[in-house]
């Protein structure tokens, strides 16, 4: 169950536009809270609840320099999402070459007329 | 003789919006794709996971028409369910898509068949989920197929 709440966090974190925004942001480059609160007509204060949230995802870690602590992109997150995206690719993959047998048992079994009819036309 | 080769499935997944595209190549013609999705007897034979039983209770796919079925493993059923919403032979389904499990939860799927000559078309099917998050909790629930079929690459991810 630890997989589906660590995916869970992830998901609901990435929910949100302005989240989903500074996670684009930072995967150019590390930044301060200032500076990802710029763009935004929100305060600061709401952009590190915003960052809070992508924290407990694991999908962000805060540097520890004294002053700047710049915050950074977990990339190892993102491998997982693109492996989670990649196995429901396979998932629907397999789905279709079961389908790609059946459709193999029906040419083969005449039941598609119209295919037989254009082999005999061209034979 | 001729190898043929399978295009993949291709798959997209807009981080924006609520939608899952899926794109996908038959070496079969456009009456043979649409038939394996509206004849039940067909569909059993694909549809569902390997890991599961399908059980049509009802499959009528013509417009205005509905469909739902289990997935049986062990002792566990899941039941599925929808709206052929229209149904155009040979070239469209629009249908609803719920899992009981998430019964609040409804997805649109719209598939349409390209005939791209000599016997082959090309499947595309977009679904339109609620939220984003409705969307990803559908993908993620690929997971437990995925952990039974033994993609460990993730699992060594998770766990590091």
């Amino acid at each position: 169950m630890v997989v589906d709440d660590r995916l869970s966090r992830v998901f609901s974190a990435l929910a949100d536009p302005i989240r989903r925004d500074m996670v684009a942001r930072l995967a150019s480059g590390d930044a301060t809270v200032n500076e990802l609160a710029e763009p935004y007509s929100v305060t600061v204060q709401a952009v590190s609840k915003h960052l809070k949230v992508l924290e407990e995802a694991g999908l962000v870690t805060r540097g520890r320099e004294a002053q700047r602590r710049p915050v950074h992109l977990e990339a190892e997150v993102f491998d997982l999402m693109t492996k989670w995206i990649e196995r429901y690719r396979r998932e629907a993959e397999q789905r279709y070459r079961r389908l790609d047998a059946v459709l193999a048992e029906m040419a083969e079994s005449g039941v598609e007329r119209g295919r037989t009819d254009i082999e005999g036309e061209a034979s | 003789m001729t190898a043929i080769t399978h295009p993949e499935t291709t798959i997209s997944a807009d981080p924006a919006l609520p939608v899952i595209r899926i794109t996908r190549e038959f070496d079969a013609p456009r009456e043979a794709v649409f038939r394996a999705h509206t004849d039940p007897e067909l569909v059993v034979k694909w549809l569902g996971p390997r890991s599961v039983t399908m059980e049509v209770e009802r499959w009528d796919a013509t417009t205005g028409g509905g469909y739902r079925y289990l997935h049986r493993r062990g002792d566990e059923a899941y039941g599925f369910y929808g709206s052929f919403h229209e149904v155009r032979p040979a070239e469209r389904i629009v249908q609803t898509f719920t899992f009981e499990g998430v019964p609040d939860g409804v997805c649109l799927e719209t598939m349409t068949l390209e005939d791209l000559g000599g016997g082959r078309t090309r499947l595309h099917v977009v679904s339109v989920f609620e939220t984003v998050e409705g969307r990803d909790a559908a993908m993620s629930s690929g997971m437990s197929y995925g952990v039974t079929q033994g993609y460990e690459q993730l699992d060594e991810l998770l766990a590091s």
